[in-house]
């Protein structure tokens, strides 16, 4: 008997918190639950970006598997059952908000993305009101070098999606990760001043989409710094559209 | 060169070899060079030619003997004598005794447990050939299973030849090295690559710089075979910039074994191709994650990515790749030689072969050796390794380096394999092992580690980015005496958070030396924290609170 041939694009069926739902087999865990209007934490996703798993929020439970997959990267399976909401997960995801807030200097009440941060949304939804771990307070450096926008190492949260807009999108690459561990930073061509780079375009790309206050745009007031994405998916179109 | 050349070759040099009367090996790697081995091999050299014994003593550039803390260590042949701790001076001594006695106050015996107990099949040739001669190395059998691959099989038989000897991945994670060709063969795509994971990082540990200084064909020999079973014709031997002497003899031997026609295009006269090229690491440990190697090869920042797609599938340049160990590849030419039932007889059902282990720390003889799978940690240390210096106290070997763990006396007796030391929270890794006794502080060899860790950190990732910094820091509070119990309390939430939620294997096993001497050791933590002393007088506690008078 000659098995049934299998089309191209297959759909799979699977399990996220109990419902059932499909997707195709190219499809994340994240993709699928976000079109099932199921909520799974992310900050260094963002539509539009290349997804490279770091943040660590969207981690989720899959049945039969020991270790926890982040929904971002990991694809659809048949059959699979996938948990995004339990006791061990909000706990683990309520560390990686307290380990980010104690990494650098996140002084809310002076920051100019104070009401309009996703880090501070993220902790506000997942509970987080108090951080057990020690703070570091290291001292960081603020870049304004730039014509129009600065650059806040005590506010940034190394989830490179700075980079990857400049390099993805823009094309330009003008930002890159320069150290290890606790030490790693974003910077600017070969670690240079934002302002004598010879490869910015002035796009202002990276500036909306961090989702922090490390990145903003000159002249704005404690909590006057809002992001427009809207702009993304589309760009993101008209490349594939190109290939 | 055919297999036939091969053989002829082979012959002509033990035949040659036969014309002398005495061969003298001077170990020349890295440990023994260090003690000066260099100038005793100019010494015998220059002695030899005084003689005018040219014709009848070779002397000859060796490998690693094991016995590291007694170098620089020479062999004389055919008598099989050692001799230890040997300088310039000595070799006008030796030589005047060829043929007659040894000289008593050098010799080093060989009748004992550290040699006894030993079986070896990646060291075979390890201090018996000149490293940087393939002729030596053809006349050891070498570059014979590539003939017989080659010649005599198919691809499939020599997958299914490393699937029946149960040889695992020797740089530590301890996947079946069968199943990792089968998947990599049957990858779909023309173009392959295979990958020779050179990067040994962690701390004391030095099993593949002594295979790769004392005998790079077989490494080569190795891949070459490896190319052929998953149908590659590409290679990289990625290989820290810190072994300047493996990276110049890896160099050598890629060359004149490219002239002998045994690596490179139409090998051995056949239609299969290998070329293999070196990458040098800039020192970073993480580089040993292969995804992060395969970045760092790429030319780009050497951080991890998530798995899947696993290289097998999706490696280097998008292509499917194959990545061992070193000691992996080293393997692989004695399992096509003979078999791969021969190779499953030693060691145990699970753990077949033997394992190299670099014995370091509180233990008589340091140095490299190799033993069968499932002996246990008592006849390691004792045995082989002499027991502990100085009529001290065993307390704690560390096996696996900074991913590892502490294994406490209670388990000396278990035996040496993948399982079993995973069970007792530790791991085989790539066969460090770091013997400590009393005068060692647990809480202070897991805060050594966790400093490795948090400074090899990648930084991609939040949990070891941060949480390993964070980690360290409670660890320095309680060796310096100024932590309480929350701090404890915490220091075990993180170990459980950055084992689950960190993306590569490095912040998932980070806080395993944690882990492990909180499991066997918690009286030692409690000492700091509660007592504010450390029993083992090594944590000097500059911050612990001064006594309050009520």
């Amino acid at each position: 008997m000659t098995p049934v041939p299998i089309p191209a694009g297959r759909v799979k069926t699977l399990k996220i918190d109990g419902r059932d739902v499909s997707g195709y087999e190219n499809q994340t865990i994240l993709e699928i639950a976000r079109e099932n209007n199921i909520h799974i934490p992310t900050l260094c996703n963002l539509e539009g970006l290349d997804d490279i798993g770091a943040c660590r929020l969207c981690l989720v439970e899959i049945k039969g598997l020991a270790r926890l997959l982040p929904a971002c990267v990991t694809r659809v399976q048949e059959g699979m059952e996938v948990l995004t909401d339990t006791e061990r997960l909000r706990r683990h995801r309520r560390m990686v908000i307290e380990l980010l807030l104690s990494e650098r200097n996140h002084v809310c009440a002076v920051c100019v993305s104070n009401g309009h941060c996703e880090l501070q949304s993220l902790a506000q939804t997942l509970g987080v009101n108090h951080v057990h771990v020690p703070y570091r307070y290291p001292r960081m450096a603020v870049d304004a070098t730039h014509g129009r926008f600065g650059v806040d190492h005590n506010r940034c949260i190394l989830c490179t999606r700075c980079v990857r807009v400049c390099d993805q999108i823009e094309g330009a690459h003008t930002w890159d990760v320069a150290g290890r561990g606790v030490e790693a930073m974003i910077i600017s061509d070969l670690k240079q001043d934002w302002g004598a780079s010879a490869t910015c375009t002035s796009c202002g790309k990276c500036v909306q989409v961090c989702p922090t206050g490390a990145l903003f745009v000159k002249g704005k007031a404690v909590g006057e710094m809002t992001k427009q994405r809207e702009f993304l998916p589309y760009l993101t179109l008209m490349r594939e559209g190109e290939k | 060169m055919t297999p036939e050349e091969l053989h002829e070759l082979a012959q002509a040099h033990l035949e040659a070899d036969k014309k002398l009367s005495h061969c003298l090996f001077v170990c020349g790697a890295a440990a023994c060079l260090a003690a000066r081995s260099d100038a005793v091999i100019e010494a015998f050299q220059a002695a030899v030619k005084a003689r005018g014994l040219e014709e009848s003593v070779a002397v000859k550039n060796a490998g690693c003997m094991g016995l590291c803390a007694l170098g620089p260590l020479v062999r004389v042949e055919p008598a099989g004598v050692l001799y230890q701790q040997v300088t310039p001076e000595d070799a006008g001594a030796i030589l005047d005794g060829l043929g007659g006695p040894p000289v008593e106050r050098l010799v080093c015996p060989t009748d004992v447990p550290f040699y006894q107990r030993q079986f070896n099949i990646v060291l075979e040739n390890s201090g018996h050939i000149d490293s940087e001669s393939l002729d030596d190395y053809v006349a050891r059998g070498g570059y014979a299973a590539l003939a017989k691959a080659l010649t005599a099989m198919t691809p499939g038989q020599v997958v299914d030849e490393v699937t029946t000897s149960g040889l695992r991945g020797r740089g530590g994670g301890g996947y079946r090295t069968g199943l990792k060709w089968s998947t990599v063969a049957k990858a779909p795509g023309q173009k392959k690559y295979v990958i020779c994971n050179a990067d040994e990082g962690d701390p004391g540990a030095f099993m593949d710089r002594s295979v790769l200084e004392s005998d790079p064909h077989r490494v080569l020999e190795g891949m070459a075979i490896a190319a052929y079973a998953v149908g590659a014709n590409e290679g990289y031997i990625y290989v820290r910039a810190e072994y300047p002497l493996a990276i110049k003899r890896l160099a050598d031997a890629i060359r004149k074994a490219q002239r002998a026609g045994v690596l490179g295009n139409a090998i051995m006269g056949t239609t299969f191709s290998f070329q293999v090229d070196l990458r040098l690491g800039a020192g970073a440990f993480v580089c040993g994650e292969e995804t992060a190697l395969i970045s760092s090869i790429e030319g780009k920042r050497g951080t991890p990515r998530p798995r899947p797609p696993y290289p097998a599938e999706f490696g280097l340049w998008g292509r499917p790749t194959l990545i061992n160990n070193v000691e992996t590849f080293a393997n692989v030419p004695a399992i096509v030689r003979n078999g791969g039932h021969w190779f499953a007889s030693i060691g145990t059902e699970k753990s077949a072969g033997t394992k190299v282990f670099a014995l370091a720390g509180r233990v008589v003889n340091t140095g490299l050796i190799e033993v069968p799978m499932g002996i246990t940690l008592r006849e390691i240390i004792y045995d082989i390794g002499g027991g502990i210096p100085e009529g001290r106290k065993f307390k704690a070997v560390q096996t696996g380096g900074p991913s590892g763990g502490c294994i406490p006396q209670q388990y000396l007796d278990m035996p040496v394999d993948y399982e079993s030391l995973a069970q007792v929270g530790s791991i085989m890794g790539s066969g460090g092992m770091i013997v400590m006794d009393e005068t060692s502080c647990m809480v202070d060899v897991a805060r050594f580690f966790m400093d490795f860790c948090r400074t090899e950190s990648c930084g991609r990732c939040v949990p070891c980015r941060v949480g390993t910094t964070h980690m360290h820091t409670l660890l320095t509070r309680i060796t310096d005496g100024s932590a309480t119990l929350d701090d404890l309390a915490l220091l075990e939430e993180l170990c459980e958070m950055v084992k689950q939620t960190s993306l590569c294997g490095l912040g998932q096993t980070a806080p395993n030396p944690v882990i492990s001497t909180l499991r066997y050791f918690r009286d030692e933590y409690l000492a700091h924290i509660v007592e504010k002393r450390c029993p083992a007088g090594v944590c000097r506690m500059t911050r612990a609170p001064k006594e309050v008078a009520v």
